[in-house]
């Protein structure tokens, strides 16, 4: 039996207060689905639910679809407005997370603010245009909140998502569907060009911002292209082996599935 | 503190302490169907269904279950009871211990997915582990069960 220790379990009905009950003692923390806690708290003084305040919605703005943080990983990947999203690549990447028992109580929101290297999660945010929204220090981007690491306590309010006609690709590669990847792939492509992201790898996801510079300036996709694509995203994204597989078998992984991902986003829908 | 759970649609009041997991107090309250493998997310025994839903209740702290259904197993005593037949008629089962919770999420398969493809199937079942049988019995009396209409 795992045992955790809460003193006070927090119950706020608005976000100030929520707020307020977070920076009034370093020991106190927000719980969300809490399956991540679970396995990584031992010891808290108060856990405020974020329960009540209204979090767990998906709405669909003019130029925007927004999570609420307490929006499930199962919600995400039923919504039809973001299956329609650049192929469903988010929808597809929470899909192979887990089982579903999980996914019902697992949520976005914990998801974003986990900082897991291993999240299925940032790799599809990342190749689309997506902001974090914050009670106290507002809107930051998905891209600078993962660059920043010892950004102070706050609460994560929404995931928005910039609606653009986009196409998209996502690959786990993991041995089982309940372990975590091996590495991850996603790549997308908009009017403004491709995106490319790993993650995984064991580090967390990130952009492969030269290979990108490199093939939007090319008018012709060919297979010249492809290979120096591969080759500048395994010289700038760190990848290292792990007890899940050698650097060399990731790398491998990385260069087939980056080119089949373009193959796939400039390919006809049908 | 007191907890407010609806379980199997009765009212209840349980005591507990902030810090513990539903999958605790029911069973400190003897609802010994709901069982612990892993404790750690990754076997599915714990499930239950929550409004519904299956969760594993070994991750879910009692306190934010609080005024919400809980579903074990006794709750669809007679679909649980038509899936045992169909389990063991295709010898599915053997010490029987993840029965009940895979019986949960079968029964929330079926009320949630309308005519699902056998992949459909068994990703639902992506956590649901069975020290016993092969899953291939399993999936043979799974889908008697949801192509049984009464
Ligand atoms: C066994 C297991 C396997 C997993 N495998 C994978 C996998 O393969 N791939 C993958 O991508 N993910 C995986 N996950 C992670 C999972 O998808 C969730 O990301 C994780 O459970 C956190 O979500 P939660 O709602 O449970 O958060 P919680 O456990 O409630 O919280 C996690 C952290 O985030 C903080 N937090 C939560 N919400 C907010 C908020 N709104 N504002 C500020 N801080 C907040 C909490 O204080 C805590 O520090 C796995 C999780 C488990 C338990
Ligand atoms: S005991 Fe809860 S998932 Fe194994
Ligand atoms: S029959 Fe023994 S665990 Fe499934």
């Amino acid at each position: 039996m795992i045992n955790l220790l809460v003193e006070n379990f927090l119950k706020p009905k608005t976000l100030e207060e929520a707020y307020d009950m977070l920076i009034s003692n370093k020991k106190n923390m927000v719980i969300a689905g809490g399956a991540w806690i679970k396995l990584s708290i031992k010891n808290v003084l108060g856990l405020i639910s974020l329960d009540d305040l209204n979090l767990n919605k998906i709405e669909v703005k003019d130029d925007s679809i927004e999570i609420g943080s307490m929006v499930t990983l199962r919600e995400v990947e039923l919504s039809n407005h973001l299956n329609e999203l650049y192929d469903g690549v988010l929808s597809s990447a929470v899909h192979k997370i887990m089982g579903i028992n999980i996914r019902n109580l697992a949520t976005i929101g914990g998801s974003v603010m986990g900082r897991f290297a291993f999240s299925d999660i940032y790799p599809p945010l990342l190749v689309m245009d997506t902001k974090l929204v914050f009670y106290k220090q507002g809107e930051i981007s998905l891209s600078d909140f993962l660059a920043n690491p010892k950004m102070e306590k706050d609460i994560l309010l929404k995931i928005v998502i910039k609606k653009e006609e986009g196409r998209g690709f996502f690959k786990k590669v993991a041995t089982t569907p309940l372990d975590f990847a091996i590495i991850n792939i996603a790549v997308s492509k908009t009017l403004a060009g491709f995106k490319i992201c790993l993650g995984s790898t064991p580090y967390i996801g990130a952009l492969a911002k030269d290979a990108m510079i490199f093939i939007n300036s090319k008018k012709v996709i060919n297979e010249e292209v492809l290979d120096k694509t591969v080759e500048l995203v395994l010289g700038e994204l760190k990848i290292s082996k792990n007890v899940r597989a050698s650097k060399t078998y990731k790398e491998e992984l990385a260069s087939v599935y980056v080119k089949r991902g373009i193959r796939k986003v400039i390919s006809d829908v049908n | 503190m007191l907890i407010n759970l609806i379980v199997n649609d009765q009212p209840k009041v349980f005591l507990c302490k902030p810090g513990d997991f539903l999958l605790d107090t029911l069973r400190e309250n003897n609802y010994l169907s709901v069982r612990r493998g892993c404790d750690t997310t990754n076997c599915g025994v714990c499930t239950v269904l929550f409004d519904g839903k299956p969760v594993p209740s070994c991750s879910l702290l009692t306190v934010k279950a609080e005024g919400h259904h809980i579903t074990t197993v006794e709750g669809i005593q007679e679909e649980a009871d038509k899936m045992g037949k169909l389990f063991g008629a295709e010898g599915a089962d053997q010490c029987g211990f993840c029965n009940p919770s895979i019986a949960l999420t079968v029964y929330a398969l079926k009320k949630e997915l309308i005519n699902p493809t056998g992949l459909d199937v068994k990703e639902y079942l992506v956590g649901n582990l069975c020290r016993c049988t092969g899953y291939i019995a399993q999936e043979r009396a799974i889908k008697s069960y949801l192509g049984d209409k009464s």
